[in-house]
């Protein structure tokens, strides 16, 4: 029952890195278009296919935290506890994202939209960034059974800087097929090739690193580096060759393949860091059905996402469907 | 902005007394009072103004009413705006239950997240169908549109009861066994469903159909007041302010139910609201008046009001401070901030109810509203006003509660983080929420002055709102950058 309701918990975060992934490295574009002469068309790309989605792919988080916090309550509060610092930055930084990007539509001053757009775009480099550090310090071990762990150290180490740096690639390397996509859905050829330039330059960037954190983990983290070699193996090949398959094949395939290779690459490497560290919630202290609460507990969250199931899958298609037909204009 | 400096002046005071303390109550407490303090200002706007906005989109489509179809598309940009801030916002609380009530979220999380997995599912579907509301007004035909809105208020009002569950739970634990300080069983409905949850869910969604009426009915009596009183003024007060008008004698009735079912089941909160310092039959209701020394001073009495509003009868007793045990007592401090923000509360909805008889009674002799000055400014203030006892209220429940988190079973102190140094993070949300408060505002004058200056041209409308509610609009191409 608690390995079920730890794999309801693990199909959120899933969802929300691939999701809410491609909203933050989407804010990652916005920051590196150049100028306002220059980054004016990709900008108005991605606010134009962000604008309905976004909240809707936020909501993942908060599906996250609840399930955490009401399934495995004594380990969210270990991790809030030691993870306390890059939690905080996170949540002002999605607060600072979500109110700068709703901002920078209504404003039409160049300046005003310099100052919303950056707070937007700034955040959504930060807010992943810290929770790829909370990552890392959950699965180098760095999260007491108790909480109160270092509340530096436990997110300034070589495992999460890893982490945070991984997060805020895979999430503009997600974000740059989506909107390369997208661009051509649009039918703008130059724009199309702009995204997909950069796909590429960042899914080499993020194969270089992901190597280089085969170093990492080796030095700082044995266990988790054991564990992915062993049965983490085929899921960390099979995001290794989905994403060479997609930097390659990025200018001969349909856009659309190349946006499931991308999201194939992320979600294995996501769903090899859950294997690696099962049958743990906090490596190495404590185990999922230690830390789950009452069996009544679980039987409610299986519901809830049961619902979920029935009733926010199909809303949360019909929206991406409407989106992607272009039903869906922003003012 | 002067608050904000005196704030800031406060905090740079306390933070090297407060630094070195290990317990981290004080500063849990205001950050989660100023942030909850500024989610709640929103919620009504996610929660009742998309009732309103499908009421004026309903009218749109169902009697050809282009400027209540106008008034909808541009209450949706509005509600755009304050759902996504909201939306935000109301995350961070999420965080922050973690990041500043670990004692709560670790021991009690089994039960206490029940509720709060429910209102994400709610969460989920108002966020999907309020971004194909919003955009959908140019590719989408009118009724399909107006449907994907209904959604959005039925999640509005599963997500309110929701997250008033969870409170109502804290104000009244149950459905829980605790064995060596650890939930070892739940039962969810008994969770979610306590005696407390009824009144205070739908007192509180009362309270959002109100404030969200009054601030938007408001914000047109203000533009009426300056001389804009054509039919889109006229309307945009009319369509809120019917809302709210309707909301508040109800809201009145519940309030005067919620009150009396304190007094049965939270006799130490309405200990605090009278301020009551000894428990007592036939005692007066005291209106202001602070307690000083275990005597309430200052105040007006009414002789036997107390026990019969509680019980229809002079005879009722009331429970005083007294007989809360000496170390569970809240401090008078505590006490005079439940019983004054109950006062003020009660006195605004009182006055509010006046204004929403004098329009009704208007509406009933002459099938409109007033139109004098008079009503214009008291509908203008009726929205701060709505707002106030909204925050009121919320004091009354959340103060008068302390000192437990959980009632009988878990105290503020045991809740909050025992290490690590929360100012600086209060301190930095504070300023980051300004600058969001300032934004808002900033841009929602934006798009009024966007608006005007579209009228004043007459046909064109660069915003592309107002000429053609339905179908793809003419201006909007080259506009934007």
């Amino acid at each position: 029952m608690s390995t079920f309701a730890a794999a309801v918990l693990f199909t959120g975060v899933l969802a929300y890195a691939v999701l809410g992934g491609a909203d933050f490295g989407a804010g990652f574009w916005d920051l590196t278009a150049g100028g306002a002469g220059r980054g004016r068309r990709p900008r108005h790309l991605v606010d134009e296919s962000l604008a309905p989605v976004w909240e809707a792919n936020h909501v993942w988080l908060v599906f996250c935290l609840v399930m955490l916090w009401t399934g495995f309550p004594t380990a969210f509060a270990a991790i809030t506890t030691t993870l306390y610092i890059p939690l905080g930055l996170a949540a002002l930084g999605i607060v600072a994202r979500g109110a700068g990007f709703a901002f920078r539509k209504v404003l039409v001053r160049t300046d005003q939209q310099r100052l919303a757009g950056a707070a937007f775009a700034i955040s959504s480099v930060l807010a992943p960034f810290m929770l790829g550090t909370v990552v890392g310090g959950i699965a180098s071990g760095r999260v007491p059974a108790d909480g109160h762990g270092d509340p530096i150290t436990s997110w300034v180490n070589p495992t999460s800087l890893l982490g945070g740096t991984l997060a805020v690639l895979t999430c503009a390397f997600v974000a740059a097929v989506f909107l390369t996509a997208e661009a051509r859905r649009r039918d703008d050829v130059e724009l199309e090739a702009w995204f997909q330039r950069r796909s590429q330059v960042v899914a080499g960037v993020t194969g270089a690193v992901a190597l280089a954190g085969i170093a990492v983990l080796r030095a700082d983290s044995p266990r988790l580096f054991d564990a992915l070699l062993t049965r983490g193996l085929p899921l960390v090949l099979l995001s290794a060759a989905s994403g060479l398959a997609a930097l390659l094949l990025v200018r001969r395939l349909a856009p659309r393949l190349v946006q499931g290779l991308a999201v194939l690459a992320v979600a294995a490497i996501i769903a090899g860091w859950g294997t690696a560290q099962y049958p743990y919630l906090l490596v190495p202290h404590t185990t999922i059905s230690e830390a789950a609460a009452p069996a009544a507990t679980l039987w409610s969250l299986t519901i809830v996402a049961a619902l979920a199931l029935v009733i926010v899958v199909p809303s949360m298609v019909l929206l991406f469907v409407l989106a992607q037909r272009g039903s869906l204009e922003s003012h | 902005m002067r608050g904000h400096t005196a704030a800031m002046g406060v905090l740079a005071e306390a933070v090297p007394l407060l630094a070195a303390d290990s317990s981290q109550v004080l500063p849990a407490r205001q950050m989660m009072a100023f942030t909850l303090g500024f989610h709640i200002i929103l919620v009504p706007f996610g929660v009742a103004f998309t009732a309103i906005m499908l009421i004026a989109n309903y009218r749109g489509i169902r009697h050809g009413d282009e400027t209540a179809l106008q008034l909808a598309r541009r209450w949706s940009l509005v509600a755009g705006v304050l759902f996504a801030v909201g939306a935000v916002s109301g995350t961070v609380l999420s965080f922050e239950l973690g990041l500043l009530w670990p004692g709560l979220m670790g021991r009690y999380g089994a039960a206490f997240g029940i509720p709060f997995a429910v209102e994400g599912l709610f969460f989920f579907v108002e966020a999907i169908f309020v971004a194909i509301y919003i955009y959908g007004w140019e590719r989408m035909r009118p009724w399909p549109h107006f449907w994907s809105g209904v959604p959005i208020v039925i999640s509005g009002v599963g997500g309110t009861s929701s997250v008033v569950a969870a409170n109502a739970w804290m104000n009244m634990p149950g459905g829980i066994t605790v064995e060596d300080g650890r939930v070892v069983d739940v039962r969810p409905l008994e969770i979610f469903f306590t005696d407390a949850f009824w009144y205070e869910a739908v007192h509180m969604l009362l309270a959002a159909y109100m404030v969200a009426g009054f601030v938007i009915a408001g914000v047109y009596a203000v533009g009426m007041l300056r001389g804009r009183r054509d039919r889109l003024h006229r309307l945009g007060l009319a369509i809120p302010f019917a809302v709210a008008a309707i909301a508040t004698p109800i809201q009145v009735v519940v309030g005067d139910v919620a009150a009396r079912e304190v007094h049965q089941n939270e006799p130490a909160k309405f200990a605090m609201i009278a301020a009551l310092p000894e428990t007592g039959t036939r005692v007066p209701e005291v209106l202001g008046g602070v307690l000083v020394d275990g005597e309430v001073r200052y105040g007006i009495e009414v002789p036997l009001m107390a026990s019969i509003l509680a019980g229809f009868d002079p005879d009722t007793e009331i429970q005083g401070l007294d007989a809360i045990p000496p170390d569970e007592r809240p401090a008078a401090r505590l006490v005079n901030t439940v019983h004054l923000a109950f006062q003020v509360m009660v006195a605004i909805g009182s006055a509010l109810l006046g204004l929403a008889l004098w329009g009704g009674f208007s509406w009933w002799r002459h099938r409109r509203l007033p139109e004098n000055r008079l009503f214009l400014a008291c509908t203008a203030v009726s929205g701060v006003a709505a707002v106030v006892a909204l925050e009121a209220g919320w004091v009354v429940t959340e103060v008068g509660r302390q000192p437990w988190t959980v009632v009988g079973l878990l105290r503020t102190e045991d809740a909050a983080p025992t290490t690590g140094n929360l100012w600086p993070f209060f301190g930095a949300t504070v300023v980051l929420y300004v600058a969001i408060a300032f934004g808002t505002f900033y841009v929602l004058r934006l798009l009024r002055e966007r608006w005007r200056a579209a009228e004043a041209e007459g046909e064109a409308d660069p915003g592309g709102e107002g000429d053609v509610p339905y179908g793809p609009s003419r201006a909007r191409a080259g506009d934007r950058s």
